[in-house]
């Protein structure tokens, strides 16, 4: 769609009278001719899929809202009496026992006067991931900003400062783990990856080469699952007793260096892609491996990859909930363990439901944020 | 001597704890003196078991198992708080034991021969006496398990309840259909819909799971149980001080229920007479001292955490599982104390 050109938006000239163009050619109900019932055979699966839509919609209405049980009563003794939910089991959700247990699904075994504590912290690293998001930010404060705010974290998790009592971390638990072990695992896998990328292609280096061969090689040809035992199980055998290396810290460590070697074949794919004249430009004007590599290849290389980086980000995100085999409780194990009370046994889907909205709240958001991104960098590059 | 670079702020350096092994001139137990020095006792647990160890909406880990490890802490420290709950899995709970990551193990493990053997291990004492057991519904008119030949049967792969059940059927020339299911949830809503006749797991979890039914009456367990597991407390071997701590505190909890010692009469027990008694609760001898502890150890046991009838109802009669063989042996159960004196 071309904009209006100066003279036509003129003030002299009277604008045009304009005519509403037909029904039958714009509007709610030519679109719905035209794209749902175009011929028979649209119009037939447009009836079959609209009826199975509603039909689905009005049986989660029915189950989620009509029979829905919101709140049970409490008995003598002040303990929740389950029996109105465990009689619509099957018919109707129960969104008691959600409103029950949300805290610990959230927060894990967090001590309960001190769960503000996490909360703050999940306010602070969503405000984290908003301002790294808006290029107004994109500047060198930005690190100090990031540093700042991680300090500020974990004085909050751990306390023993200020007055916060010491909260050790086998009682962390809840969104804010996932959030810690996607936030670190990416942000410190990723400057990894781009070196192992670089690495892997370097030419005058052939043992950091073999290096970052083989550190790709082996850690792709194992599964994350056998990594975090590795470094929950093996590892700790091989201290003296006594001498432990905090859970959480051995599980991000796994995870970086899994999440490094996949994103650095990513990034190293974006290098492959761009043109060999950019590289053999950069080295005509004379300019140094790392002013050819931070100006002109990386910045490119980058560009070309991020859906596939996001792509890994999100699976990545998602990933951090295996660290429940390690007996650390992330968001979706203190959701399971939530569904383990026997007063709420029975209980799983509206469990479920709830863990699925908070993952796609963060997984839509970054795909849609890396889309308008790309919008953004491919507007630069058309200009 | 212990050297601990706790810096908070710093992800690595915060999470290096090291502790250097406690020297002799102590208790002459490792452990005691490296949970004294450390001021709180770490103990593992399942962390995901209604009725032995799972966080209550506020986060508090309550069950059997948690409330043994907090015997623990009382007998150690006077105060059942001192308690650190590690969540461990059925692939990590012995390395965390062997590593020295956690002091005591109580997490529904059953007690065997080569966990003894092979593993390093020492069972201390047992919480629970469970075993396999079968769950049917009333209407399929079984009254024993040895009347379901060719049954199908709900179980999760990979535990010990698949093998003891093809174990049983072959000794018992009978056959049946094993459904295997991991998911706890999928698996009792297949039994519940009819996919299989019997759902199998430990009796303790059947019972749970029945008495948390709108029709309960509509299942029956049978009553066969067809493999022991006794469930208890677990230390590393090597460390026989320790070891005697964890066993001597069991016994006092089953003692303290023989002699009708419990968590709101103790203080006026405390003017009994009877030598056992006042043996117990550290008021003759010298018992708190066998074991390097507070001589009102056993004292604080009772009164803060109770005795071991007070811990069974308040974490396994509330799921509606019958005392039976759990009972102390005064009551025909196999919970039995040898003197404390």
């Amino acid at each position: 769609m071309t904009p209006p050109t100066a003279d036509v938006m003129d003030a002299t000239t009277p604008a045009p009278l304009r005519e509403r163009p037909p029904a039958s050619v714009y509007g709610p109900v030519a679109w719905m001719r035209a794209n749902l019932f175009n011929g028979i055979f649209s119009s037939l699966v447009t009836l079959i899929l609209g009826f199975l839509i509603l039909y689905g919609l009005y049986g989660f209405i029915e189950w989620g809202v009509v029979n829905a049980v919101w709140s049970v009563p409490r008995t003598a003794t002040g303990a929740l009496d389950p029996t109105s939910c465990r009689l619509v089991h099957g018919l109707g959700a129960c969104w008691a026992a959600i409103g029950d247990k949300w805290r610990f699904m959230l927060f894990g075994r967090y001590p309960y006067g001190q769960q503000w504590r996490e909360a703050l912290c999940l306010l602070l690293f969503i405000g984290l991931y908003w301002v790294s998001a808006d290029r107004r930010f994109w500047r060198r404060e930005l690190g100090l900003i990031w540093v700042a705010t991680l300090v500020v974290i974990f004085t909050l998790m751990w306390g023993g400062v200020l007055g916060l009592s010491y909260v050790a971390q086998d009682e962390w638990g809840g969104l804010p783990i996932t959030l810690i072990l996607a936030t670190f695992g990416l942000a410190l896998a990723f400057p990894l990856s781009v070196l192992v990328a670089l690495g892997r292609r370097s030419t005058k280096l052939p043992a950091v080469k073999m290096l970052c061969v083989v550190y790709v090689e082996l850690i792709r040809g194992v599964p994350l699952v056998a990594l975090l035992f590795m470094a929950n199980v093996m590892f700790p055998l091989f201290l003296p007793e006594g001498v432990n290396i905090d859970k959480l810290l051995r599980a991000q460590i796994a995870f970086i260096l899994f999440a490094g070697a996949y994103l650095a074949e990513v990034v190293r794919g974006g290098l492959q892609a761009l043109p060999k004249g950019q590289a053999e430009a950069a080295d005509a004007l004379g300019l140094t491996y790392w002013q050819k590599t931070m100006r002109i290849t990386l910045p490119q290389a980058l560009r070309l990859v991020i859906p596939p980086l996001v792509n890994t980000f999100i699976g990545f995100f998602k990933d951090t909930s295996l660290v429940l085999t390690i007996g650390i409780l992330d968001f979706l194990t203190t959701s399971k363990t939530a569904m383990a009370d026997p007063v709420w046994q029975g209980v799983s889907t509206e469990i479920y439901i709830v863990v699925a909205l908070v993952y796609i709240a963060f997984c839509y958001t970054m795909s849609s944020y890396s889309r308008g991104v790309e919008r953004t960098l491919d507007g630069a590059r058309n200009r | 001597m212990r050297l601990n670079l706790t810096l908070t702020g710093t992800l690595l350096a915060a999470s290096l704890l090291a502790a250097a092994p406690a020297f002799a001139q102590g208790s002459g137990s490792a452990t005691l003196d490296a949970v004294k020095a450390r001021g709180v006792l770490v103990c593992g647990v399942a962390g995901a078991v209604p009725g032995f160890s799972l966080p209550d909406s506020q986060g508090v880990m309550r069950g059997l198992d948690a409330d043994s490890c907090r015997n623990v802490a009382a007998a150690v420290f006077g105060d059942p708080s001192k308690v650190k709950f590690a969540v461990t899995t059925t692939q990590n709970r012995f390395t965390a034991l062997q590593s020295g990551e956690i002091d005591l193990l109580v997490r529904s493990t059953t007690w065997t021969l080569s966990r003894e053997g092979d593993l390093g291990l020492l069972f201390a004492g047992v919480n629970y006496y469970d075993g396999t057991g079968f769950l049917v519904k009333k209407a399929l008119n079984v009254k024993s398990a040895k009347e379901m030949d060719g049954a199908t049967i709900c179980v999760q792969p990979g535990t010990s309840t698949e093998l003891a059940i093809s174990d049983y059927y072959r000794v018992n020339k009978m056959k049946f259909t094993p459904i295997l299911i991991q998911d706890l949830a999928e698996i009792q809503n297949a039994f519940l819909s009819g996919r299989c006749d019997a759902y199998s797991t430990d009796s303790s979890a059947l019972a749970t799971f029945r008495a948390t039914q709108t029709n309960k009456d509509d299942f029956l367990l049978l009553p066969e149980i067809i493999s022991k597991e006794p469930l208890g407390y677990v230390v590393r071997k090597g460390d026989d001080k320790w070891f005697d701590i964890v066993r001597w505190t069991y016994f006092a909890t089953v003692a303290a229920e023989e002699m009708g010692v419990d968590s709101k009469n103790v203080d006026t027990m405390l003017a009994s007479t009877n030598p056992d008694i006042r043996r117990l609760l550290g008021l003759e001898g010298t018992l708190g001292k066998s074991l390097a502890l507070d001589s009102k150890w056993a004292y604080n046991v009772i009164k803060q955490v109770g005795n071991f009838g007070e811990t069974w109802d308040r974490n396994i009669s509330v799921l509606g599982v019958p005392r039976g063989i759990n009972a102390v042996w005064t009551k025909g159960g196999l919970h039995y104390a040898p003197p404390l004196r």
